[in-house]
């Protein structure tokens, strides 16, 4: 029995990071950019909903809408000062800057918040359910996670399909001259990937504080690398490949916790990706690009 | 063209009269020098050679690299591993054993950094900067979980304690975990730190300045045209790698023995550090070797002169990173210093 | 009339499409030694991507490609450059932050060798070869006018010359044919003119055979003995100049227009 919950609380922390996957993946595809700063966005969205909830004492569920608003802001602000004006410049010079604006959200965390954990109650009501007589335990959390993750996948999916915004974002990932051609705001289609992007990691925040509650001004460090490792594995740039990616990450390390050792796990993550890297550096779903000449 | 040689000359002079100058200077007024800024000499050296090898990847090759503290933690552990089991167990101490340290350092840093380098700088884009930070990570949780130990029957290794070895009576643990090494020969000093930062840019200054170093650059300025003219993007990408990492493997072997223990704790050896490498790169201007040297002395020495500014570090760094790069490289800003120039009528457009 | 001369570059019926969407069909085209061969055709009739299958960018779908009697179809670029074909592109593509001189010694790392650790301790050979270098990238340079510019970082050259030294360091890897992707683009009528005499220049002293890609009809008319005209990805029409551009065809769907 043991392996089920094994593999339920993979898929649990995998929807977590399938959520802040779709924000990497989205905006690569859109902006041609590694926003490094996307896991912190998520510490972001653990710290106000924490405000809200714990300091304000709001409901818990507008505390989440508030929080995944308020990352959505920071999302469009950072986009807007520090990735914009680089627009067209070369892709070591972005990348630098991200990383800068990482460490910039991390560092103002510290400052505000102070370098102690604070520890988040979580916004979903600890019910485990005990199914087979209760040799199986499963939390409500990780249910509702997955539910989300669902969702969330749902949506996304029918809004970059069916709607007018929806299918100008793929056009401009597909050709971003062709696009200001026939009418497209490029500036806007990629400043609204980045508040899509932010507001989905501001709920994977609230998720992810949910299960793992020590919030700190690098919680979302970790869990950020990790899920850009599941959208290369997926296939950078494919929305459904970051969610299988996502899975899949997260269920490798939850059983190389249970199975291996809890202090290599994050090696064997990261190994993961080498090794993708060596055999189908494209990813799962991905396709290469060819640069133009 | 000749006026081109002499002004590499000068220029490579300055950088390393500039280091003798100051070793000069610091060491002439030893008695009058701070406790807090002798302790921090080793340590300029360390860093110095950080920046200037990470320079090589980041400013020369063009290509970013998050994991160059991993790099230095192979060297740094390799070599100690070595000089404290040559020590402890050998009975031999002497400063032959710490030079071949520096080249075993050296060396096996290398050899990571060529198979790292292999499958990452095939592939184009941002990939060699995400693999090479959970490189870094790798090495650093690995080295954390390591139990390593020697007896009359040879080399023990195990993921769980020191128990595990099952050691004979006569059994030495040379890496104990988390604690990693202990009790290392207190080989580093100044002098030596100064003799290795000058080695290292002397042949930094000599790989950029040369036919393989022109082929790493015109690959960093246009990939496609390099190729267009027989350049192999992937060898030449990946010299510049293993070169740098080796270097970082000997500012490894200069750190560990500059103290008595040795561990790779997320503070010395995490993300947070490599960062700050790219930090001394990123301000000193890419590609500038001696600005590589000048911003890592001042930034190691400015935090710990000023205290109050502990806290405020980090975001300083955070945003020098975010003005540089966007002074630097923003079209907009590119023009805009453009027609300054125009303006002064430094450079005349014939069209 | 050309049958006692060799043939540097012969393609026969190269194809490339991009997803489903047929880029180049059936190509053929000969190239005899120190001949000046126009590619014409209006935007995006596939020029560039010729050049891009001839130098190994793309790797055709059918047909082959023979350099000198070598078919180097499958080869990538950096190998086909060590056959003998260099290239220039529409949008310059300069090594920008090294100067005029290095954007040209670099070209020759084949012809001038030495290894890292000779460089690094600066032993004779090196010094040898870096001088031998020096001396034939002045050469070089010389031949196009900006000898005196060797010194200068070449973004900050003016456009003119940036494509100048493009060509000059496609000269330098000593190939069997040079490819100048629309060379006179963005240039004045005397810059033009300038360049056409350079052309010609280039053809008799490096004993060159030169495949140029053009819009400027008066440089085409003024360099090239023969001509190839593409339309959507195939040949429209193909020999001499003046046979070609009294072609019924050409001028109903090009020239005419």
């Amino acid at each position: 029995m043991k392996y089920i919950i094994y593999l339920v609380n993979g898929i649990s922390l995998g929807s977590v990071y399938a959520i802040i996957a779709l924000g990497y993946t989205m905006v690569y595809g859109i902006a041609k950019m590694l926003n490094f700063a996307h896991g912190d966005v998520i510490m972001i969205g653990g710290y106000i909903c924490f405000l809200f909830m714990s300091k304000l004492s709001f409901n818990p569920y507008i505390s989440v809408l508030i929080a995944a608003i308020g990352c959505m802001i920071v999302g469009v602000l950072i986009e807007r000062i520090a990735y914009k004006p680089l627009r067209g410049a070369n892709s070591l010079a972005v990348l630098i800057t991200a990383i800068g604006v990482s460490y910039f959200l991390q560092n103002m965390a510290l400052l505000i918040f102070g370098p102690n954990d604070k520890i988040f109650t979580s916004v979903i009501p600890n019910y485990p359910l005990n199914l087979f007589d209760g040799q199986l335990k499963i939390s409500l959390e990780s249910i509702v996670t997955i539910i989300v993750g669902i969702i969330v996948m749902i949506l996304l999916t029918l809004f970059i399909n069916k709607t007018k915004i929806g299918v100008a974002m793929l056009a401009v990932s597909e050709d971003k001259g062709a696009s200001t051609l026939m009418g497209i705001n490029v500036n806007k289609t990629i400043a609204l990937t980045f508040a899509i992007g932010s507001f989905l990691a501001g709920i994977a925040g609230v998720l992810l504080c949910s299960a793992y509650p020590r919030l700190t001004f690098t919680t979302g460090a970790m869990p950020g690398i990790k899920a850009f490792v599941a959208a290369v594995i997926g296939g950078i740039g494919s929305i459904p490949g970051a969610f299988i990616g996502g899975i899949l990450l997260g269920v490798l390390e939850i059983v190389s916790k249970a199975y291996m050792s809890a202090q290599l796990a994050d090696s064997i993550v990261f190994s993961t990706l080498i090794i993708m890297l060596l055999v189908k550096p494209q990813g799962l779903l991905g396709k290469l690009n060819r640069e133009k000449v | 063209m000749n006026r081109l040689y002499n002004k590499k000359f000068i220029d490579k002079s300055i950088t390393f009269l500039m280091i003798i100058f100051l070793y000069v200077i610091i060491t002439l007024f030893d008695k009058n020098v701070s406790s807090l800024l002798r302790g921090l000499l080793v340590q300029f050296c360390v860093y110095s050679i950080m920046a200037v090898s990470l320079n090589l990847v980041v400013g020369i090759s063009g290509e970013l690299s998050l994991g160059h503290v991993g790099f230095m933690c192979i060297g740094a552990f390799v070599s100690a591993g070595f000089t404290t089991y040559m020590r402890s167990v050998l009975n031999v101490e002497s400063i032959f054993i710490f030079i071949i340290s520096i080249f075993l350092g050296a060396f096996v840093t290398a050899v990571f950094g060529f198979i790292v380098g292999i499958p990452v700088l095939r592939l184009k884009g941002d990939y060699l900067a995400i693999v090479t930070l959970a490189f870094g990570e790798i090495i650093k949780n690995i080295l954390n979980a390591i139990y390593l130990g020697f007896d009359s029957k040879g080399v023990h290794v195990s993921l769980k304690n020191e128990l595990q070895l099952g050691l004979e009576s006569d059994g030495y643990t040379l890496i104990k975990g988390p604690l990693g090494i202990t009790s290392i020969p207190h080989y580093s000093n100044f002098l030596i730190g100064v003799i290795l930062l000058l080695i290292v840019i002397f042949i930094i200054y000599n790989i950029i300045d040369q036919r393989t170093g022109r082929a790493i650059m015109a690959l960093r300025d246009n990939r496609i045209a390099g190729e267009s003219i027989g350049l192999n993007v992937t060898k030449y990408k990946l010299i510049a790698f293993t070169i740098s990492s080796a270097f970082a493997g000997v500012a490894g072997v200069l750190y560990a023995h500059n103290y008595n223990n040795l561990a790779a704790t997320g503070a010395k050896f995490g993300y947070n550090m490599s960062i700050m490498v790219l930090v001394f790169v990123v301000l000193g201007g890419m590609g500038n070797i001696r600005g590589s040297i000048i911003s890592a002395v001042i930034l190691t020495l400015l935090p710990e002169a000023l205290r109050s500014l502990q806290d405020y570090r980090m975001l300083m760094y955070a945003v020098v990173l975010i003005a540089v790069m966007i002074f630097t490289n923003a079209p907009a800003a590119i023009n805009f210093r453009k027609n300054l120039k125009f303006g002064k009528g430094k450079l005349k457009d014939e069209r | 009339m050309k049958d006692n001369k060799k043939v540097v570059l012969n393609v026969e019926s190269l194809s490339i499409s991009f997803g489903g969407l047929k880029a180049v069909s059936d190509f053929d085209i000969k190239i005899y030694k120190n001949e000046v061969y126009g590619l014409i055709g209006p935007n995006g009739a596939g020029k560039t991507t010729i050049f891009n299958l001839l130098t190994g960018v793309y790797r055709p779908d059918s047909g082959e490609i023979l350099l000198d009697g070598e078919n180097i179809v499958g080869k990538d670029c950096v190998q086909i450059n060590k056959i003998g074909i260099a290239r220039t592109f529409q949008n310059i593509r300069l090594f920008g932050k090294l100067s005029v001189l290095d954007n040209v010694k670099v070209a020759m790392h084949e012809s001038y060798k030495y290894n890292i650790l000779e460089g690094i301790f600066r032993l004779p050979n090196y010094y040898k070869k870096e001088k031998d270098m020096d001396e034939e990238a002045i050469k070089l340079l010389k031949v196009f006018g900006i000898d005196d510019l060797a010194d200068v970082i070449s973004t900050n050259l003016p456009y003119g010359k940036q494509r100048k030294l493009e060509i000059a360091r496609a000269l330098a890897t000593k190939p069997k044919l040079l490819l100048l992707d629309e060379p006179a683009a963005g240039m004045n009528e005397n810059e033009t003119k300038e360049l056409m005499n350079t052309i010609l220049k280039v053809r008799d002293e490096f004993d060159m055979t030169i495949l140029l890609i053009e819009h400027d009809m008066k440089l085409i008319k003024g360099i090239c003995e023969r001509i190839t005209v593409l339309n959507f990805g195939s040949v429209l029409a193909s020999g001499n100049l003046d046979d070609v551009l009294n072609n019924e065809e050409v001028i109903k769907a090009y020239l005419g227009a």
